[in-house]
């Protein structure tokens, strides 16, 4: 089974009145069906409003769907009886690093999650230490996190996520608010923990640079799933991603227009380096 | 009309243990109608430096001109700088409060003493400068989407009439075709209501197809400061203090390195398509068919 299936999930955000009557339904979700395999890294687009976060926050109950199915980990997410293995096991990090660090010490910070489910103080220590340690931190466990960059707040917030032995991260647009070299530093965190502690992450980003390397990319509209693939076929398909309200890397959309320019080169380059060879070769 | 900074220095926190100097003797000459972007890391010193423009900060040691008056001197009018350059700050949406949008953009001019026909109208004109469509003007700031929250923000700063604008960051979190809208419509308010634009980005793609000169700000101080493509051209400097060049500058560096003789000032996705299609029509005797319109 898939770490994550979701079949026709729907989300309705109701408004009501002062009296409580219904005054508007907006479908936040609509029939979402998607699956994640354990161990892959997801990366998910969409515009503002496309629906991504609302799905984000069904992955670890945050938000319970009003229609539909979702398995996490094998649990039905209706079922309440599930909601903290869930939770333990699914991670979120969001946007804003300084909403998400709470203690005045990085690595109180970080022991915070396994402190409140009572693992025991030795495991505690051993937990902070490999978590700071994976996001490359670990210099920094006595220091003050207001003293910290955006990119090093959002990975010590990766840890303490880490600390409580997840098996699946979801970040929701992780790197917002940070500076190139602060999202460079968060992905390469993420990427590392993919790879070697087998974490299986959902990455949702507006950056298009950042999901080059995922294992699959799911694309949102109006609450829909409405593109899926590698990134090489999702970014082959520069038009429909642009009426989506999305964009390409720069590098794909460069060799998009020499190939409508009549120049011969594939669609969906991803990097620099494929570019260069390209070209290099029609030379 | 122009505003100069003249050894201009800043120092948080002073004679305490966490002294820090922002800004170190800081020498700069906006004129009008100039379209800058600012860019530096987190921490360089770039919204400190814009904070001190409308008098937000005041400068430790130097001074600053706004229009040849000192902005220090007793008597100048502050509330009067500030409604001549005015701050978009980050995340300007978290500062709407009114109950309709068109109320939001009315609070600043109604300050400034204005009649309510004129508060209105400004009020108007300045909604229709970001692209607001009418249906939203009198909606809840709930009721809008992230970009649109951000353009109403823009607008309330609008209806001040400024004649310096300047915007911190004002695309984060913004999806692409939001970012571009917001640009665009920078873009436009620049070249028709000829205003003096400071445009704070992380975003080495974006300042390089707006911006017409640049500066780069690195530990407090004015690293470069030069047009897009004469900035980028220090592009190894850029990286070492955290920054980088855009994506299509290290195609055309690369192809250069690999005996392709592209333009390597190249900073924009036109300029480096151009270039390349140039390099294999001489090479090929191959027309290729450049649409100029068809990229921003």
């Amino acid at each position: 089974m898939n770490f994550i299936e979701a079949r026709k999930l729907v989300h309705e955000y109701i408004r009501r009145d002062e009296e409580d009557n219904v005054e508007g339904i907006t479908t936040a979700l609509d029939g979402v069906s998607l699956d994640v395999r354990q161990g892959e890294f997801v990366a998910i687009l969409g515009h503002n409003g496309s629906g991504k976060s609302t799905l984000a926050k069904h992955f670890n109950v945050l938000l319970q769907a009003s229609g539909g199915t979702l398995w996490v980990d094998g649990k039905d997410t209706q079922d309440g009886n599930y909601l903290w293995d869930i939770r333990q096991n699914a991670g979120m990090v969001f946007q804003n690093p300084d909403n998400q660090i709470i203690a005045s010490v990085v690595e109180e910070d970080v022991a915070f999650g396994p402190e409140n489910i009572g693992v025991p103080a030795d495991e505690i220590w051993r937990r902070v230490e490999k978590s700071l340690q994976s996001v490359g931190m670990l210099s920094y466990r006595e220091h003050s996190p207001n003293k910290l960059s955006g990119g090093q707040k959002q990975r010590v917030a990766i840890a303490g996520v880490m600390a409580m032995e997840p098996k699946c991260i979801v970040l929701d647009e992780p790197t917002a608010m940070l500076d190139p070299d602060g999202r460079r530093e968060v992905l390469k965190a993420v990427e590392m923990l993919n790879r070697e502690k087998h974490v299986t992450v959902i990455w949702i980003t507006h950056y298009m640079e950042e999901v080059v390397g995922a294992d699959k990319v799911y694309v949102m509209d109006h609450g829909k799933v409405v593109m899926q693939g590698s990134p090489r076929e999702i970014f082959s398909q520069v038009d429909t991603l642009k009426s989506y309200r999305l964009d390409v890397p720069q590098i794909t959309l460069l060799a998009h227009e020499l190939r409508k320019a009549g120049m011969e080169i594939p669609a969906g380059i991803l990097t620099r380096q494929e570019l260069v060879e390209v070209l290099c070769r029609l030379y | 009309m122009s505003i100069i900074l003249d050894k201009v220095s800043y120092v948080y926190s002073e004679n305490t243990a966490y002294e820090k100097q922002a800004l170190k003797n800081i020498n700069l000459q906006i004129q009008d109608g100039e379209f800058i972007g600012i860019i530096g890391h987190t921490g360089s010193g770039k919204s400190t430096l814009i904070q001190h423009l409308n008098g937000l900060l005041q400068a430790s040691f130097g001074g600053i001109y706004y229009n040849g008056r000192d902005i220090y001197e007793e008597d100048y009018d502050k509330k009067e700088l500030r409604s001549k350059v005015g701050l978009v700050f980050q995340y300007p949406e978290h500062q709407l409060f009114e109950t309709n949008i068109f109320e939001d953009v009315c609070f600043g001019p109604r300050n400034l003493g204005l009649s309510k026909k004129e508060t209105e109208l400004r009020a108007f004109s300045a909604l229709r400068s970001v692209g607001l469509p009418e249906s939203d003007w009198y909606q809840s700031p709930f009721e809008l989407s992230g970009g649109e929250k951000r353009r109403a923000a823009i607008a309330g700063v609008l209806a001040m009439k400024p004649e310096v604008l300047i915007l911190d960051e004002p695309t984060a979190g913004l999806d692409p075709q939001g970012r571009d809208e917001i640009l665009d419509q920078v873009a436009a308010m620049h070249r028709e209501l000829h205003m003096t634009i400071l445009l704070v980005s992380h975003s080495m793609e974006d300042v390089a197809r707006y911006v017409d000169r640049l500066l780069v700000m690195n530990q407090g101080e004015i690293m470069l400061d030069g047009t897009p493509r004469e900035v980028f051209a220090h592009w190894r400097e850029l990286e070492a203090v955290g920054l980088a060049a855009p994506q299509v500058t290290y195609v055309v560096q690369e192809l250069r390195e690999r005996g392709i003789p592209v333009n390597p000032a190249a900073t924009t996705l036109e300029e480096a398509k151009t270039s390349v299609l140039e390099v294999f029509q001489n090479r090929k005797g191959k027309e290729f068919s450049n649409n100029k319109n068809s990229v921003k």
